[in-house]
């Protein structure tokens, strides 16, 4: 068990289940990934896409069906979990339910064999950075939700993994407390500099935690990028859907001209820019829901009249659905000022319509 | 505001709680009553002071060894069948295609009376069973084969009766125990051994208490398998038959009944010290949080 590395890398990762009839699928598909020392990489998905599946394989609680995981020079994917030594945080937080908060924490440590001295001041040290000092005695039953998840937290962190796994922990626990713990294990993050595999279905989660994203589908990975790229530069449809894209438009392509296009100058007439080569006579605009902007756009490029149909309030602005003449609906944020039934004129900037082959 | 809103609130009557009359009717009549009524019997002897019936049984050199007798295939009984069980069921506690056909195999003797499985092993441990036929055929043992009719029939008997309850109770208990804890366990360095060292069998013990006391209770009332399987004049005189000669051979009811208010007291003293071992441990859910 190694203390630190430089490198973790996923070569080819790939874990087939026995399905329906029979046939095998690839609930995890060739993942290949090299993990830096320190860096917080967040597996984005739906239910089902092979997140749980691929931190499973990397505790090693998950045989690989394919490929191989090196912890630098070192290949661990045939370790069992035991001679890994990653410390794992679950969703459920599996505490030990007969022993206190400190004996769960230093469960770990006793497991390695370290003096009972040197647990308790370890231990002492873990509650501190989780903020927990004066609850080690009480037995997990007798705690909220967030303290045990906090307790699950410290009792990865305080053996001093290389590498943390955390699967969805937060999906337990309610918005406000979700926010909180959230912002606590950033703030863990910065403060041990661990490497850190993340898995969650919450895009939020993702951006506001990941130094890089993995955006998951199916068992294939969609994009491998930092926030800001998988935000605002999708690399496909589906990650475009999963980021909040909510206007998906499927229009006619008119033309190319360099990475623009021009599409369905019949119709509502929206330049947008490629992302994706093209292949066929129609392709897929993904426009978000706040950069669709109300008023006229420069010279009146992509802009478009249309009937306010539903109003939703949400404070310092309004979810509007607005319908144009040809009877698409679109999401678009607008001030609050603006009512039902009301005429509007809608916009949206060229780069940040990004227009995708259908799929 | 009127003053009844103040005082607590009389709880009105529920009738659902007419639903426990039968039972409780039923345990009045199959169960108490029978029991006082044996009691206050037991004070009545025969002849001779209210005690008498138990300065008797304890003075009398064929009646108070039957407890010694008795607990002496009981103890090793339950030891066995709990001891077998749980490893066996710790096994079985994963989904496999094994799993269903094991522990088929293992409870259907579950479906067996005693009088049943006593009739089978005399068949096949007796000494012209098949078993002695079997391995004097092909010179393995040649000796004498004596497992009836003699201590060891009795304790085989106790085991294969005994075993699958045990087996089935510790089943339940082991999977009920939600397996991502060894799995948490084992990302924090615990090897298999100390995964059950550690997780399994603290959060076992209350249930293992529990199963040890059902399993002794079970054997310590042997009977049918005593008497058929052992040699009921000797070494399995065990207290039930003490009490059955007293009843319906000595037509001593009262002695009877306060034979069988010792074997009822001596359970007690089992059951209690081993349920009151089980406080030492923890008692409570044995999940590792929100389901």
């Amino acid at each position: 068990m190694k203390n630190d590395f430089s490198d973790l890398k996923l070569d080819r990762v790939t874990r087939r289940f026995a399905g329906a009839g029979g046939h095998a699928f690839a609930a995890l598909n060739e993942l290949t990934l090299t993990v830096k020392r320190g860096e917080f990489i967040c597996l984005l998905g739906p239910s089902g896409c092979g997140k749980s599946t691929a931190l499973n394989c990397i505790a090693g609680l998950m045989q690989l069906s394919g490929g191989s995981i090196w912890l630098d020079d070192q290949r661990i994917d045939t370790l069992p979990p035991e001679k890994r030594g990653f410390g794992m945080v679950f969703q459920n937080y599996a505490l030990f339910p007969h022993m206190t908060v400190a004996k769960n924490i230093g469960f770990g440590l006793k497991m390695r064999g370290v003096g009972s001295a040197d647990i308790g001041s370890r231990v002492a040290h873990a509650l501190k950075l989780v903020q927990l000092t004066g609850q080690e005695h009480k037995l997990p039953g007798q705690l909220s939700g967030g303290q045990q998840q906090r307790v699950a937290i410290a009792r990865a962190i305080v053996i001093e993994p290389p590498l943390i796994l955390m699967d969805e922990p937060l999906s337990n626990l309610d918005a406000k407390l979700r926010i909180e713990t959230r912002a606590e294990i950033r703030r863990i993050h910065r403060e041990l500099g661990r490497a850190t595999i993340y898995v969650t279905h919450d895009q939020d989660e993702a951006l506001s935690l990941a130094d890089r994203i993995v955006v998951m589908k199916d068992g294939v990975v969609q994009q491998i990028g930092t926030p800001p790229e998988v935000y605002s530069q999708p690399a496909n449809l589906h990650v475009a859907r999963f980021m909040g894209y909510r206007n998906v438009l499927e229009l006619g392509v008119e033309r190319e001209e360099g990475d623009r296009v021009i599409l369905d100058s019949a119709g509502m007439g929206l330049v947008g820019t490629r992302k994706q080569p093209l292949k066929g006579a129609r392709a897929a605009v993904a426009i978000r829901p706040e950069e669709i902007y109300v008023g006229e756009g420069q010279g009146g490029l992509n802009t478009i009249s249309a009937t306010v149909d539903n109003v939703e309030y949400s404070g310092r602005d309004s979810l509007l659905d607005v319908v144009t003449s040809s009877g698409t609906v679109l999401h678009v944020r607008g001030p609050v000022t603006i009512k039902l039934g009301d005429a509007v004129r809608v916009h949206v900037p060229v780069d940040r319509a990004l227009v995708y082959p259908l799929d | 505001m009127t003053t009844s809103n103040d005082s607590a609130p009389r709880a009105a009557f529920d009738p659902a709680l007419l639903l426990v009359v039968p039972a409780a009717a039923f345990m009045l009549l199959v169960f108490v009553y029978p029991f006082l009524n044996g009691l206050v019997d037991s004070f009545q002897p025969k002849e001779g002071g209210w005690l008498s019936n138990y300065a008797h049984f304890f003075t009398t050199d064929n009646l108070w060894p039957t407890i010694w007798t008795t607990l002496k295939l009981a103890l090793p009984a339950t030891l066995i069948n709990v001891g077998f069980a749980l490893p066996i069921a710790y096994k079985m506690r994963v989904k496999s295609r094994y799993q269903r056909w094991v522990t088929t195999i293992l409870v259907v003797p579950i479906t067996l009376g005693t009088v049943l499985i006593a009739e089978g092993m005399l068949t096949y441990f007796g000494p012209r069973g098949w078993l002695a036929q079997f391995l004097q055929f092909f010179h393995i043992y040649n000796g004498s084969i004596r497992l009836t009719h003699n201590y060891t029939g009795v304790l085989i008997s106790l085991v294969i009766s005994g075993f699958p309850f045990a087996f089935l109770l510790i089943l339940s208990y082991i999977t009920g125990i939600d397996p991502v804890l060894a799995r948490a366990a084992s990302t924090l360095g615990a090897d298999p051994k100390s995964q059950f060292r550690h997780i399994y069998l603290p959060l076992l013990a209350p249930g293992l208490a529990m199963c040890f006391c059902l399993a002794f209770v079970q054997a310590f009332s042997v009977f049918p398998s005593a008497v058929l399987l052992g040699s009921p004049a000797g070494p399995t005189r065990v207290i039930s038959i003490a009490a059955y000669e007293a009843a319906f051979e000595q037509y001593d009811y009262s002695l009877a009944s306060a034979i069988a208010m010792i074997m009822g007291f001596v359970q007690l003293i089992i059951v209690a010290a081993v349920l009151g071992l089980r406080n030492v441990f923890y008692r409570g859910p044995v999940s590792g949080g929100k389901g």
